[in-house]
């Protein structure tokens, strides 16, 4: 068992920050909180079928500020995740694994996905709701 | 020692039997989720309010209805999906198995609920 000198992996603080790192592991942490916004959903739903009473409550806490904090979240994730994931889809058919596209399509996603919130939520307020 | 020749190996272990499937699996809900979820999205955008009177009768019309439960099954299957992945590369030993049949438990009592409810909208039997 005196194996305790073996070689360890780098600690992450020795890398340097790099956009596709980055973006990487947002994708899973938008991915997650996307499931977590999944069970507002379903609330939602099961409030809409059981009754008024329900109802309300699941849409008076959307309404308070932190539940529209979790919307606003909740949509930017969205935007985030689909763009990325569009990304990861055209990576599985073996397109766009050159250094500079990544890169290109890496800073895509972010102008997307911030982009597409303000755009929403701009609908949003416009509409009055 | 084996006497096992390599295909015979190849066949009865590794990663050729059920890991392809839980990535192709993620790859095939996510482009199911694309046009579902924008749609969704967009129906939103477009629904007059969300008092329960609008919103259940939305959820009644026969193509909501559909579209909802195919999102909400593509949804709960590319969640569960990719929360087991995080889940096995972050924790180990107990701590995973426990973590992994409480994530399990919590997406199909949540794909069921979401499907009862779209359902008993849809079916009329809503207040």
């Amino acid at each position: 068992m005196d194996n305790t000198n073996r070689p360890l992996s780098p600690h992450i603080g020795v890398y340097r920050w790099l956009i596709t790192s980055t973006l990487s592991i947002l994708h899973r942490a938008t991915g997650l909180a996307l499931s977590v916004s999944t069970l507002l959903l379903a609330a939602w739903l099961l409030g809409a079928a059981t009754g008024a009473g329900a109802y309300q409550a699941v849409i008076g806490f959307i309404v308070s500020p932190v539940g529209l904090l979790i919307l606003v979240g909740a949509s930017y994730a969205f935007f985030f995740h689909l763009a990325n994931g569009i990304r990861h889809l055209f990576w599985d058919a073996g397109m766009g694994f050159e250094m500079e596209q990544a890169r290109a399509s890496g800073w895509s996603v972010v102008a997307v996905s911030i982009l597409a919130t303000l755009i929403l939520w701009a609908l949003v307020i416009a509409s009055g709701s | 020692m084996t006497i096992k020749t390599p295909m015979a190996r190849a066949l009865g272990l590794g990663s050729a039997k059920s890991g392809t499937e839980h990535w192709w699996m993620q790859r095939v809900t996510a482009v199911a989720l694309v046009p579902l979820s924008l749609w969704f999205l967009v129906a939103l955008l477009g629904l007059e309010g969300f008092e329960q009177a609008a919103v259940t009768a939305w959820i009644a019309q026969p193509v909501t209805a559909v579209l909802l439960l195919l999102l909400v099954g593509a949804l709960v299957y590319h969640s569960f999906l990719g929360t087991q992945v995080v889940i096995e590369d972050y924790t180990g030993g107990a701590t995973r198995v426990v973590t992994l049949v409480v994530i399990r438990f919590v997406h199909v009592a949540v794909a069921v609920a979401a499907v009862f409810a779209i359902l008993k909208i849809a079916f009329g039997t809503a207040p």
